[in-house]
């Protein structure tokens, strides 16, 4: 009998199950960087930060972008837990876009009441929505 | 005695407040709908989390962290959660009241309050409580940033000694007839331990228990809030719902002994008219 080679992997976010599948292999950006996991990878946890999740499944490879989270790792079962993760085509490009242009606004203009954190991790937050749509082969006009 | 006119239109205007109660047990059967699947989506979630959490918790040490503290409760805090509307039936007084039970039982130095829902802010405000903070008029675009700002508020209390324990009184929802009220302990958090045996021995975390707690924590109060709310405002849908039902069953009755009442009268009115009648015809008779 050959190996298991794939395992169960589930997004949940606040807002509801997003993806529950048996994938081959997904890659994920820990805090420290992104890694992958297989079937068979050691029990681990970590947190995630902004950025992309790429999973491959049935020989297709299906994005998400996330805007970070909590990632679970047992030998057959991977729990995402994000704060947001949309599939990367349900992205919604103009809404990324606007987001993007108003950060960076604020970013620019260097009043004092402009929170520059918040400012900032808006603006990772939509550029890195971008990237994924872009990965995913969506135009950005 | 009432006359046929003041009869008639007294049945139109219950009708008409049948209409509306009518109207409000469907607009709250539809918000129920919506409410309820929201809840069951955010479920899994605080779910997953609190498990997530006793896998964490149960590698480090309870004083790890400051929102894990358990301290001398002199200073009490309570989270009450009610609607920000009426005519649910006893929904917000059924909390109210047992808010009250609460408070008048509790063994502090002192007591806090966070009023969440128009019902809550007005009520404790006419009385001569300590009120930290505020919440209402959000139920009906209720979002997630509520629940941040309400966790985010409770947080700082804790983290600056100013309450030692945080008890949230609110409503749960059970099915669209039946709400249960809760008192739970949402500061200090208490994780729920894993069962030994399902625990994995070997479990790395990356890069250490400690630094994957703190935002777990945060994260953890964040969605038990939400939930909170998500419940709340559920409950609230089913008990207007069936408020309206009822509501609308009595303005029935109602109408059909007005319609008993009118009846009578107008029989009352036309015996009464033939008496005459014959009496007259009666006494040219004679």
């Amino acid at each position: 009998m050959p190996e298991e080679k794939t395992f169960q992997f589930e997004i949940v976010t606040p807002e509801g199950k997003v993806y529950s599948e048996t994938v081959e292999s997904v890659i994920a950006p820990g805090v420290d960087g992104y890694f992958g996991v297989l079937a068979g990878h050691t029990p681990f946890m970590t947190a995630l930060k902004i950025g992309e999740i790429r999973v491959r499944t049935h020989g297709e490879t299906v994005l998400f972008a996330t805007t970070g989270g909590f990632v679970e790792v047992l030998p057959h079962r991977m729990t995402l837990l994000a704060e947001t993760a949309e599939e990367a085509s349900r992205i919604d490009v103009s809404r990324a876009l606007a987001a993007k242009e108003r950060a960076e606004k604020r970013l620019k203009s260097r009043s004092p009441d402009v929170d520059v954190e918040r400012a900032r991790l808006a603006l990772a937050r939509a550029l890195n929505r971008l990237r994924v749509a872009q990965h995913a082969g969506v135009r950005i006009g | 005695m009432a006359t046929l006119r003041d009869i008639k239109r007294r049945i139109a205007s219950v009708r008409s407040t049948q209409q509306i109660t009518k109207a409000m047990k469907m607009v709250a059967a539809a918000k129920l709908r919506k409410a309820q699947e929201r809840l069951y989506k955010a479920r899994p979630y605080a779910y997953q989390i609190a498990q997530v959490l006793g896998h964490v918790a149960a590698r480090v040490d309870r004083s790890a962290h400051p929102l894990l503290a358990d301290r001398e409760p002199n200073r009490v805090g309570y989270v009450i959660v009610t609607g920000d509307r009426g005519l649910c039936g006893s929904f917000n007084t059924n909390i109210l009241r047992h808010a009250h039970e609460e408070l008048d039982s509790v063994q502090a130095e002192t007591v806090g309050l966070i009023t969440v829902g128009r019902k809550a802010v007005q009520h404790f405000d006419k009385l001569d409580v300590q009120v930290l903070g505020r919440y209402m008029n959000f139920f009906n675009e209720l979002e997630f940033s509520h629940a941040m700002a309400i966790a985010s508020l409770i947080r700082d209390k804790f983290l600056d000694h100013e309450l030692d324990h945080i008890y949230v009184i609110y409503n749960e929802f059970k099915s669209a007839v039946q709400q249960r009220i809760v008192v739970e302990q949402i500061l200090p958090i208490v994780p729920e331990l894993p069962e030994k045996e399902k625990h994995p021995s070997e479990y790395l975390f990356e890069p250490s228990p400690q630094a994957i707690l703190d935002p777990l924590l945060d994260r953890y109060l964040n969605v038990r809030v939400w939930r909170i709310l998500l419940e709340s405002y559920a409950a609230e849908q089913g008990a207007r719902m069936t408020a309206m039902e009822a509501a609308t069953e009595n303005a029935e009755e109602m109408i059909h002994n007005l319609i008993l009442h009118y009846n009578k009268a107008r029989q009352a009115s036309i015996t009464k008219e033939i008496i005459e009648i014959v009496s007259g015809a009666e006494a040219l008779k004679s």
